[in-house]
């Protein structure tokens, strides 16, 4: 999908000006892109294919919020330290305040609301409420989304693995110990899930 | 929408990125992982006029092993930190990684970027400097390699020109040498107060050769050769590595900040030199 609008791109700029001296002797033509301030971007958030028109200084966060309209993922610092922005991208946790939507052209997103409903919760989401993961709940997107794509990678982790990974996300209700126990259970629910 | 307007640029190969930065260099920024560069757009400390994105050049992203390994300079320190060439063959890389911020900035941010970004605290700068390595620079007008004592200038400032891209970091495989990284943060992920990265050539009670890179106490790496010396002369002993720990606490010249004064950094930084070179001794073999 990246590369056809990339190509078309291409086409529009540059063979139409082209096309009336076709030289063959001559080296091809350079196909540098040049730098632009707007893009159009198709990119996949939880299953859902959308095509958008950005600013290329948008970040990504702003993107999902704004121009999709899911309002899960939160934004608290805007500069990397607090992770409330954390998202999937291709399956990573990232930081989606560190990204342009431009960048994630062609990407596959997963928010929070990608995880479960409220009717039926993913099982590290059902471990967060059980153990008192949370309080007001701010934090708890990204928090969610570092420790899906975690316990993916460390299906049976130590509590040291856990804090190190939660190092990311910052909590100012809780005081962790919740949290660490309610990953530590998600990651035996999921265990016995899979 | 917090940076300022920019123009924007995704090369998908390395040509066209060496075009961009050729004509845009001096009003531009590259952007690599990002993890850094974007906090300062967004603050707007940085309002470059036109950005370069390398994400998308998939020919700057490999690990090639060999007595030299060559890391590309779009490599995710995610990916570096889980690859078995950089487990087996350059086990500082490898643990010193780990400090890098977070998993989820070490799933974006890169190799190459970090070094070329010349934050004084970061950890990469210092394990280039204590390994010899080297970053090759390219440009339209060609290639040129260099060590980490010519590349590093100052502050976040490097030898790059305008028109050169950072592409290619290497360094010697030391899997028979005794390495280490120490690093004190106010919490873990946070910047280095002080950071040590530390190679010993170990022969017997003997060092043959001894290198120590400090990050966080100047403007560049630092090393103390002084202290170097002391091992080198004093041989593999708690108490060689005590004297080296007081040399490099006398010597080095850390500024104080809001996050530590120059006086506890240095006292840290002889501290964990005299730990990290015994880890490293232990780690070339026989008993320290």
């Amino acid at each position: 999908m990246k590369k056809l609008t990339a190509a078309g791109a291409r086409l529009r700029r540059g063979r139409t000006v082209r096309a009336g001296t076709p030289r063959r002797d001559a080296k091809p033509p350079r196909r540098t892109a040049r730098p632009v301030e707007r893009r159009t971007i198709t990119v996949t958030v939880n299953g859902t294919a959308y095509a958008r028109a950005v600013e290329v200084r948008k970040t990504l966060a702003d993107f999902i919020r704004e121009d999709i309209g899911l309002t899960g993922t939160h934004l608290g610092c805007e500069h990397g330290v607090c992770g409330a922005c954390t998202i999937l991208l291709n399956g990573q946790a990232v930081r989606s305040c560190l990204l342009f939507a431009a960048q994630a052209d062609g990407a596959e997103i997963t928010t929070v609301e990608g995880l479960g409903t409220p009717e039926h919760l993913h099982p590290l989401q059902e471990a967060f409420r059980d153990h008192h993961g949370l309080q007001c709940g701010f934090c708890t997107p990204g928090i969610l989304m570092s420790t899906v794509a975690f316990l993916r990678e460390t299906p049976a982790p130590t509590d040291e693995q856990i804090r190190e990974v939660l190092s990311g996300n910052l909590c100012r209700c809780t005081g962790y110990q919740g949290i660490v126990d309610a990953v530590r259970d998600a990651a035996r629910r999921l265990r016995g899930r899979a | 929408m917090k940076p300022a307007p920019f123009l924007y640029a995704a090369p998908e190969t390395l040509d066209d990125a060496l075009t961009l930065v050729h004509r845009h260099g001096t009003e531009g920024k590259v952007l690599a992982g990002g993890q850094s560069l974007v906090p300062l757009l967004s603050m707007r400390l940085a309002r470059p006029r036109v950005l370069v994105d390398l994400n998308r050049i998939k020919a700057l992203d490999y690990i090639r092993n060999g007595r030299e390994i060559r890391i590309g300079a779009m490599t995710r320190q995610r990916t570096a930190e889980t690859s078995p060439v950089v487990r087996e063959k350059l086990p500082l890389l490898a643990e010193a990684v780990r400090y890098i911020g977070h998993p989820q900035i070490r799933n974006r941010g890169t190799i190459g970027g970090s070094i070329a970004h010349a934050d004084p605290s970061a950890e990469l700068p210092a394990v280039l400097a204590a390994l010899d390595g080297t970053v090759v620079l390219q440009s339209r007008r060609g290639r040129r390699t260099l060590r980490a004592d010519a590349f590093f200038l100052t502050y976040l400032t490097t030898a790059m020109a305008p028109d050169e891209l950072l592409v290619e970091v290497r360094l010697p495989a030391h899997d028979h040498l005794g390495t280490a990284f120490l690093e004190v943060a106010r919490r873990h992920g946070d910047y280095a107060l002080v950071g040590v990265a530390v190679v010993i050539e170990r022969d017997g009670d003997r060092a043959r050769r001894v290198r120590l890179a400090f990050t966080g106490v100047g403007a560049t790496p630092a090393r103390v050769e002084e202290a170097e010396a002391a091992v080198v002369e004093g041989g593999i002993s708690d108490r060689s590595f005590a004297e080296a720990g007081r040399i490099v606490a006398a010597r080095l010249t850390p500024d104080s900040d809001i996050h530590a004064s120059a006086e506890y950094r240095r006292h840290v930084a002889g501290v964990l030199a005299e730990r990290a070179l015994r880890a490293a001794a232990r780690r070339a073999g026989g008993p320290a």
